[in-house]
């Protein structure tokens, strides 16, 4: 399977500072990928050098099988973008700017476009200053989903919609991905990953810390467990995978590594188990975990 | 008041907002009366010369329409003159300009609702800009005192040249607060502010060349300050019509912000199209819309601006047969025609100027396209940025033909119809205005080149800008060396039709010009986007 996105070792400075740092970022073509990261990671100015905006200051790139700065304008037939802080012309209503936007890229499925201005909720009619954040990310979503390409780049796109929105966004790209579109989705809203990605692409300070499969993800990592038990758990202290042990009175609270769960099983049930919570790490735990001590990671 | 709570934070974020642009005006705009005084007390140090002077330029109407009326042949008084009302203009700009930047920008973009949401009063914002634009007008009003006074001009007149800046700020403050009030978008209150300093300027030229309708003149706070007579037995009382009027203008203003939403405008928004008509499907048609409005306002604008003139050419005439020593003296200097072939030359220069402000502003479109980071939602579609670039920088190239040939055509009508050979003057004016075309053309390229190559100073095209226009103006009275006046590319155009058209000037700017462009395009096409 060729891949829609493949970058290696990229690197983009301003200045003194790096704002990419060697980033890896492979993307098949069909796929949904997500793009995770804090602000200031580097995930915009990434976008921006695949969009051929910025030139690569070092590294591998190639989009859609091309080069981003030289055929810039032949890949972007190919692909439609939603930025993260979408700005529009203050004088153009919003129906205006998607069909300027599509005709732009080559050309609109009208239907479609319809469909999402309904499923949207959006008024095509207001002039650009008066819509709010969310309404102006609705406009370039709609200009987007809406144009006739093989790849969707899109910069925290439900960054300004409201959880029903989302909802509508949400049941959009899989429409999208059941059509074989590739869509790069850069968020730093894990639910949404969760919920819409095959692949994820986690990055911090410009590198490309961690990139797979959630499942494969999630083997890395450790399982939460939280169990009321009759005994003293303090011999719970002296297991090996164990980590942040936390005890109050029988209350036990703690993390496994995946391998390390029969052995922790183990060692429970000997202590009467009342009552026994334990769930995969979410996104956001292996987010947390990437971010708050990714520096001594074990 | 708690209306005004937060005011003192807030002029401290617009000083510091503002730290480079006011401190640049308050200076360029102090020194330039002072050093013109100066200039002045070295050139024309026997009485003998300052008559000749005065004599050369009341004889002639094209100064008194751009400059007003010269009252006393002083160096304060030629200062008063020459500076005055040029100034009063540029002062005028100056704040309105500051005025709309820190409050109707600031409500379009959002700012004004994040501050509005800390403790900030429904007012703060207005009266944190008009103090801090007042502030700047009493420094200008002080640099010009002292500096006036320091050489050895009469108290009186340095006080009343100072005060009189001063008052034109806080009267144009005034105007700028008012028109941020009317439309939502901070471009059309730009457009509506600098308009009413234009209209000002207009009314008060209108009323200094013909004599029924002096009357004019006492309409236009511009005209006020040829009438406060600095140096010439000042009119103290003037300054009760600066008061008055600023006074009254701010508050009605008031009056409209108190009832009005944060964010609207007093002229509420209409919805628009919910389709894209077919004209808007490619970015030359984005670009035709977005710069139409200004293109069309500009065009009006100098329209009107040529028909004075045109009205004003006629004047000489007139003086002349009212006088029939000065008609002799104009008979040898090479008669009449001479005479209003030098005027029109000398008002498609000032046109030209006006035309290069506009194709710079065109150009710089593409800055704010840029910094609003909507170029990006264009650059990321199947638009090579040449194409992108060249929908803007067209504006920039052919919008000042356009306003060049309108004014100069309407101009030479004019002129024509009271003259009696519309078919005669009509081409004359508008081949004189033409050939200003190759030296706008190289404010346009120096203009897209830093775009291009050096973004983050593009705006040092109005430096540039600025630079022509006080060569262009104070050079020759100021007996600039000759390779100074030479930096500017108006220099170099003939005096068509006064003098014969000599190709190899055009040449050279149309060279210069091209060269720019290409530079511009290249840099733009190389760098970054959005810049760093």
């Amino acid at each position: 399977m060729s891949n829609a996105i493949s970058i290696s070792g990229l690197e983009k400075h301003f200045g003194h500072v790096a704002a990419l740092d060697g980033l890896d970022l492979e993307v098949a073509t069909g796929e949904v990928h997500g793009f995770l990261g804090p602000n200031g990671a580097g995930k915009t100015t990434t976008i921006r050098v695949l969009l051929g905006l910025l030139r690569s200051d070092g590294g591998e790139v190639s989009l859609l099988g091309g080069d981003p700065w030289k055929e810039a304008t032949e890949l972007h037939r190919r692909l439609a973008y939603v930025p993260g802080d979408v700005s529009l012309w203050p004088n153009l209503t919003g129906g205006e700017v998607i069909d300027l936007l599509g005709r732009l890229r080559g050309g609109l499925d009208e239907s479609r476009r319809a469909d999402l201005l309904e499923r949207f909720d959006l008024d095509p009619t207001k002039k650009g200053r008066t819509y709010s954040k969310g309404n102006r990310q609705k406009v370039a979503l709609v200009a987007a989903l809406s144009s006739n390409v093989e790849l969707l780049i899109l910069d925290e796109p439900t960054a300004g919609l409201d959880p029903l929105m989302e909802a509508q966004f949400r049941s959009a790209i899989e429409e999208d991905r059941e059509k074989g579109r590739t869509v790069l989705l850069a968020s730093h809203i894990l639910a949404e990953v969760e919920a819409l990605c095959d692949r994820v692409s986690i990055v911090r300070k410009g590198r490309t810390v961690e990139s797979g499969t959630l499942h494969q993800l999630r083997h890395l990592t450790r399982t939460t467990v939280i169990a009321e038990v009759n005994a003293d758990p303090s011999a719970l202290r002296s297991l090996t995978g164990v980590h942040g042990l936390k005890m109050q009175d029988h209350r036990v609270e703690l993390e496994v590594d995946g391998d390390r769960m029969a052995e922790l099983m183990t060692s429970l049930a000997p202590l009467g188990v009342r009552t026994l919570v334990s769930h995969p790490p979410t996104l956001e735990e292996l987010f947390m975990r990437h971010y708050q001590d990714g520096e001594n990671r074990e | 008041m708690k209306s005004l709570s937060g005011i003192g934070a807030l002029i401290r974020l617009f000083l510091r907002l503002d730290r480079v642009r006011l401190p640049v005006w308050a200076l360029v705009l102090g020194a330039v009366p002072v050093g013109t005084a100066s200039a002045f007390q070295g050139l024309y140090t026997t009485e003998a010369s300052r008559l000749e002077l005065a004599a050369t330029v009341t004889s002639n109407p094209a100064f008194t329409a751009l400059l007003g009326p010269l009252y006393d042949p002083s160096i304060g008084g030629l200062t008063a003159w020459r500076i005055g009302t040029l100034g009063s203009f540029i002062v005028g700009l100056m704040a309105v300009l500051t005025m709309i930047r820190h409050t109707r920008d600031d409500e379009e973009t959002g700012r004004r609702e994040l501050m509005g949401s800390t403790v900030v009063g429904r007012h703060a914002p207005l009266a944190a800009a008009l103090t801090i634009t007042v502030a700047t007008g009493v420094i200008i009003g002080v640099i010009i005192t002292v500096g006036l006074a320091g050489l050895g001009l009469p108290i009186e007149g340095s006080i009343a040249f100072g005060a009189g800046f001063t008052a034109v700020t806080i009267s144009f403050a005034a105007v700028g607060a008012f028109a941020a009030q009317l439309t939502q978008a901070g471009s059309t209150a730009r457009g509506m502010g600098v308009g009413i300093v234009g209209l000002f300027f207009v009314l008060r030229m209108a009323g200094d060349v013909s004599d029924g309708l002096g009357w004019l003149s006492w309409l236009s706070p511009i005209g006020w300050f040829s009438r406060l007579r600095p140096f010439a037995g000042e009119r103290w009382w003037v300054f009760a019509l600066w008061i008055g009027f600023s006074v009254a203008l701010t508050t009605i203003t008031l009056v409209v912000q108190s009832r009005r939403d944060v964010g609207e405008g007093a002229l509420p928004p209409r919805p628009g199209p919910a389709r894209a008509a077919a004209g808007l499907g490619t970015t030359s048609g984005l670009a035709w819309r977005l710069q139409r409005g200004s293109l069309v306002g500009w065009t009006a604008g100098l329209g009107v601006l040529g028909i004075i003139y045109g009205a004003a050419g006629d004047s000489i005439g007139e003086m002349l047969a009212d006088n029939p020593q000065l008609a002799e003296i104009f008979e040898q200097m090479g008669g009449t025609q001479t005479i209003t072939d030098t005027f029109f030359a000398a008002a498609v220069g000032i046109i030209a100027i006006v035309a290069s402000a506009y194709s710079i502003r065109s150009v710089l479109k593409l800055k704010t396209e840029e910094d609003s980071l909507r170029s990006e939602l264009v650059l990321a579609t199947a638009t090579p940025r040449p194409r992108y670039a060249w929908s803007h920088l067209l504006y920039g190239l052919a919008g000042p033909v356009v306003i060049l040939a309108v004014a100069g055509a309407l101009a030479g009508a004019t002129y024509g119809a009271i003259v009696g050979d519309v078919a005669g003057e009509t081409p004359r004016v508008l081949v004189s205005a033409m050939s200003q075309v190759p030296a706008v053309w190289v404010l346009t390229g120096a203009t897209i080149a830093l775009y291009g190559a050096f973004p983050r100073l593009a705006s040092l095209s109005w430096g540039v800008l600025a630079f022509c226009l006080i060569l262009g103006q104070l050079g020759q009275i100021l007996q600039f060396p000759q390779w100074s006046l030479n930096l500017s590319p108006f220099t170099h155009v003939p005096m068509i039709p006064a003098e014969e058209f000599v190709a190899a000037p055009f040449a050279i700017l149309l060279a210069l010009a091209a060269g720019l462009v290409i530079a511009g395009i290249a840099g733009f096409r190389a760098r970054d986007t959005p810049y760093s």
